[in-house]
């Protein structure tokens, strides 16, 4: 428990808890591991993350670091990104991997998923339209596959478009040949992911206990 | 020649008929049973016999000679038999069922289970209610009190066969379809349940009935505490045959599946301690500090040490599969072998087999599957399934059997007090340890789980065959014991089994969801492995996802390496999943004969054209061709397809429809119409499918791509459309169809190695607006290709865009 910050901080705390979710702990935890990232400054910069070595190996690096920056994910109504960010940033994103409550509603643990969904959807729709274009999502998956060898762009732009091709038989369903299937929008990308119960499974486990220093 | 196989027969004949004058006295003493087979037995006989006559009548001139011959040889031959040889008439027909007794009786109970299997569900209302397991033991009951009834004994079911035989099935079955990614995810909760579980279980139940015995004084004093206790730890193990049988049928979710399922997989290695610990200290009396840390030891040592075994012959199977490429026919033999003797290997130790063969089964799965074939993987799961399916019926009739064979000693206070030891224990237990792993839970258990968890801790065969296997010595009570574990075992599979269904409605618990699994959903599963892991990472601590990802990364760089064959060992999961999903279609085409209509997997039109996006096209106009058109034009390429195994030139739209385009332009006309035909093609693919003859059966469409001998030029796929690649069963490797891995064709040759393939790619819009230059070089025909044309030899063609 000596990861306790001095009293200034004890009430900007206590906000961000209300606000975010998390315990006090968990809270004092995460800033330890902001400021070992940030080195000890106020604000995170995208270069700081190359800080954390296993990060290295992460095929879809760029766009989890890009996340952090990305404004949708603070605001309502954000566009585009912010070039460095603070503590209560950090910490908004962190809590979108939170789990549920043991005793949430029907109606919270939609909300939460919503959140969830949203989260990801922010992060394959990089350019802010509000759809997942068939190139974005060919984006995504080649950087799925951009590690796992030399496969090359064929088989992730064959494989991203038979899943847009699914989404949009899924959604729309019928479609005259002139017809054009715009994109997957947040709706349609609920529908398809509805079974994957993404508020069980986009969690990590947040703990109470300083472990950063064990880490690189 | 014919005198010789008279003869032959003749031998064989005599051989009986002196076997059956011996053996007078022990043939009258035939069984009821006997003579119910026997009986068939003899019909099925008189059905030949009726046709001996006929063989007899056709050669009864060599017959005559035959018969003196084999007279005047055994005259000669055999001078003891020949005082006791009395002339008798021929013996056409002859009556020996010793030889045969044991594998047609076993044949008959075998055939006995699955016809009772294929009753109960032609009555579907009885089978909606009572689980099948119920059914079974009662017929069990009526099988062994008929035979009772004729005053023979019925057959118990012997640990033995149990061990041996009938369980492996069902636990290997269970052990390499065990789905991997829940079961990690959850094995902490699993392992508490299971191991510190079913130790409370034991205990509390030993200990609350020896209190029992003791309370109630003269008749159970004398049971021992030890008794009490082995007697706890058998009844307290949750059976897997059992809740496999039942949870089945009630299609809950994934996750309470698991846990249930998983917890009585992995309590065999305590029940398998403490039965050890207890049966060898009954003898001695008492059991000291020492022997209870040995225990945990020993404990350790056989879950670990089952593990370890199963572990070893896993990799071995998956060794060997790995050169099986050339014998493919017996690649299920070697999972099957290695797991059995997986099992028996840890039984010969007195280790946990449940635990080897669960371990052997998980381990040896992700590399076998990547490296057998498609008919194999088939087999292999029909075959597991099979024998489990017929391991399970059996146990449970034997079970009903058993109940009317065995020595009976019915004490209601005993019986009682198991029973409802059992239920109180088993609560009491789930709720406590729900308490303590939910503080561990991300995802935390609910109350309406606990329920389910309790009430789905059946008791099975396994406890009954321990029981059984007790030496009479050592426990007086042991048909007490019986008594009371049959009747606990029967509390639990009617009353358990069959309130659980309503039960679960009732309660609204979740169910099983039985969507196929999309590319979407896989996407997203890997997308989130990572993501998560990436969070860990920012986070600051190593997890669960942080681990799971070091491991796949080992496994990937070193592990696959060595155990998979050839190219496959590259590959990607999403990639290997992209291209199982491709082939299952492609498989689905094929049977439906050959693509003349959609493969039901996509029963929408949309197509590829609809989701790419719209290229600014201003000096196109695309004829409005409507759809009764769009039908004729299909009909009039699949009958033109089928009259000709010519190359078709512009086999499309364009030469069937005014062009409203044409103009009079001599040079460019060319050039123009190949454009537009590239451009139009891509809007007609989802009407026009590949066209194909009328459907043919799927065996005539199989053997036309079997004998296609066409090697297609296989192209890379310049444009963003989805290829689908079809391997043909080539004249090298007949059983095999597999996925050509796209990446590995990228060349323009022809590639021999794996056959011939079978490509239809659609054409790229962009790419070849681009390549308006490069007409010359390649006259792009599009041509449609139909499974049943040969197709083009040297040039390059274009096909048509081949929906997935």
């Amino acid at each position: 428990m000596g990861s306790f910050q001095s009293l200034p901080f004890d009430h900007h705390y206590r906000t961000l808890s209300k606000k975010t979710g998390f315990s006090l702990e968990q809270i004092g935890i995460l800033h330890n591991r902001f400021k070992q990232l940030s080195l000890n400054e106020e604000t995170l910069r995208r270069d700081d993350f190359n800080k954390v070595q296993d990060l290295k190996d992460n095929p879809i690096r760029s766009q989890i670091v890009e996340a952090f920056f990305d404004r949708r994910n603070f605001q309502k109504d954000g566009v585009g990104s912010m070039e460095e960010i603070g503590f209560e940033e950090f910490l908004t994103v962190m809590s979108y991997f939170r789990a549920p409550a043991l005793h949430t509603t029907e109606e919270q643990r939609e909300e939460i998923r919503r959140a969830k969904l949203r989260f990801l959807f922010n992060m394959h729709d990089t350019d802010n339209d509000g759809t997942i274009t068939l190139e974005e999502y060919r984006h995504v998956v080649e950087e799925l596959l951009s590690r796992s060898g030399s496969l090359g762009k064929e088989t992730a732009k064959g494989i991203a478009d038979a899943a847009m091709l699914e989404v949009a038989s899924i959604s729309v369903g019928h479609m005259a040949p002139d017809e054009f299937y715009e994109g997957i929008t947040f709706e349609d990308f609920l529908k398809i992911l509805k079974e994957l119960e993404i508020e069980t499974r986009m969690n990590i486990r947040f703990l109470n206990m300083d472990t950063t220093v064990l880490c690189k | 020649m014919i005198l010789c196989i008279t003869k032959c027969i003749h031998y064989v004949l005599h051989v009986a008929i002196f076997k059956k004058t011996n053996d007078t006295k022990v043939i009258h003493q035939i069984s009821i049973m006997d003579r119910l087979k026997r009986t068939t037995f003899i019909l099925f006989l008189m059905l030949v016999a009726s046709l001996l006559p006929l063989g007899g009548h056709a050669s009864s001139p060599e017959v005559g000679t035959g018969n003196g011959k084999v007279r005047d040889h055994q005259g000669n031959g055999d001078t003891t038999h020949k005082a006791n040889y009395t002339k008798k008439a021929f013996p056409v027909l002859s009556f020996d069922y010793k030889n045969v007794r044991t594998p047609f009786e076993i044949s008959l109970w075998v055939l006995l289970a699955s016809l009772m299997k294929l009753g109960f569900h032609l009555i579907p209302r009885v089978s909606n209610i009572v689980p099948e397991s119920c059914l079974l033991i009662v017929v069990g009951l009526l099988i062994g009190g008929l035979i009772k009834l004729v005053g023979e004994d019925p057959p118990v079911l012997s640990s033995k066969v149990f061990f041996f035989y009938l369980l492996p099935p069902i636990i290997l079955d269970a052990g390499y379809f065990l789905p991997m990614r829940p079961f990690t995810e959850n094995l902490g909760t699993i392992l508490m349940f299971a191991v510190v579980g079913t130790l409370w279980n034991a205990f509390f139940i030993g200990g609350a009935l020896y209190g029992v015995c003791q309370l109630e004084g003269d008749y159970l004093g004398k049971v021992e505490l030890l008794s009490c206790l082995l007697f706890g730890s058998v009844v307290s193990a949750v059976d897997p045959v059992a809740v496999l049988a039942v949870f089945e049928e009630i299609h809950i979710n994934e996750l309470l599946h698991i846990l249930v399922f998983g917890e009585s997989l992995l309590n065999d290695a305590v029940t398998v301690v403490l039965y050890h610990l207890f049966e060898e200290f009954s003898s001695v009396g008492t059991i000291t500090v020492t022997d209870v840390f040995l225990g945990i030891v020993c404990f350790l040592v056989v879950s670990l040490g089952g593990i370890m075994v199963g572990a070893m012959y896993g990799i071995l199977a998956a060794f060997t599969s790995r050169f099986t490429s050339h014998t493919r026919v017996i690649e299920p033999l070697f999972v099957f072998v290695y797991s059995y003797l997986a099992y028996l290997s840890a039984e010969v130790f007195h280790l946990s087999g449940i635990m080897a063969l669960i371990a052997c089964g998980a381990v040896m799965r992700p590399y076998v599957e990547a490296n057998i074939s498609h008919k194999s993987h088939t087999t292999i799961k029909y075959f597991l399934k099979m024998w489990s399916s017929v391991s399970d019926t059996l146990i449970f009739i034997f079970l009903g059997v058993s109940t009317v064979a065995g020595k009976h000693n019915w004490n209601w206070t005993f019986v009682i007090a198991t029973v409802v030891l059992c239920l109180v224990a088993r609560v009491l237990g789930v709720i406590g340890l729900t308490l303590v792993i939910n503080k561990f839970r991300i995802v935390k258990l609910t109350t309406k789980d606990q329920f389910i968890i309790a009430y789905g801790g059946l008791r099975g065969a396994i406890a009954f065959s321990l029981i059984y296997l007790l030496d009479e010595n050592h426990f007086a009570r042991k048909d007490m014991f019986l008594t009371a574990i049959i009747t606990v075992i029967f509390f639990t599979v009617f009353v358990q089994g069959m309130t659980i269904r309503p039960l679960v409605d009732l309660l609204a618990v979740k169910k099983k969801q039985e969507t196929k699994r999309s590319i979407n959903e896989e996407i997203h599963t890997q997308f989130l492995d990572h993501l998560l892991t990436g969070i860990e990472d920012i986070c600051g601590h190593y997890g669960h996802h942080h681990w799971k990802d070091k491991l796949n990364r080992f496994n990937k760089k070193y592990v696959k390496k060595c155990l998979i064959a050839g190219e496959r060992s590259k590959e990607p999961q999403l990639i290997a999943f992209y291209h199982k999903m491709e082939f299952k279609q492609a498989i689905e085409l094929v049977e439906s004969g050959g693509g003349s209509k959609l493969p039901s997997a996509m029963p929408s039109t949309v197509s590829m054209q609809n989701i790419q996006p719209k290229k600014p096209s201003q000096e196109r106009a695309l004829p409005q061709v409507s759809k009764a058109r769009e039908e004729e034009i299909r009909k009039i390429l699949r009958t033109n397809l089928q009259k000709t195994r010519l190359r078709l030139r512009s086999y499309n739209r364009h030469t069937l429809v005014a062009d409203p385009d044409e103009d009079g332009w001599n040079e460019f006309l060319i050039k123009r119409k190949r454009m537009k035909d590239l451009e139009k093609m891509s809007h007609v693919n989802n009407y026009l499918t590949v066209p194909a003859p009328p459907p043919d059966s799927p065996t005539i469409a199989r053997a036309r791509l079997a004998s296609d001998p066409q090697a297609w030029v296989i192209k890379p796929v310049t444009g963003d459309i989805p290829t689908i690649k079809v391997e043909l069963a080539s004249p090298q490797s007949p059983e095999s169809v597999s996925v050509v891995d796209e990446f590995k064709k990228s060349s323009y040759e022809q590639e021999d190695e794996d056959g011939d393939g079978l490509v239809m790619k659609a054409t790229s819009l962009v790419a070849k607006k681009d390549e308006t230059g490069e007409d010359d070089k390649e006259p792009q025909q599009r041509l449609q290709r139909c499974l049943s044309d040969p197709g083009p030899s040297a040039e390059d063609e274009e096909d048509e865009p081949f929906l997935p």
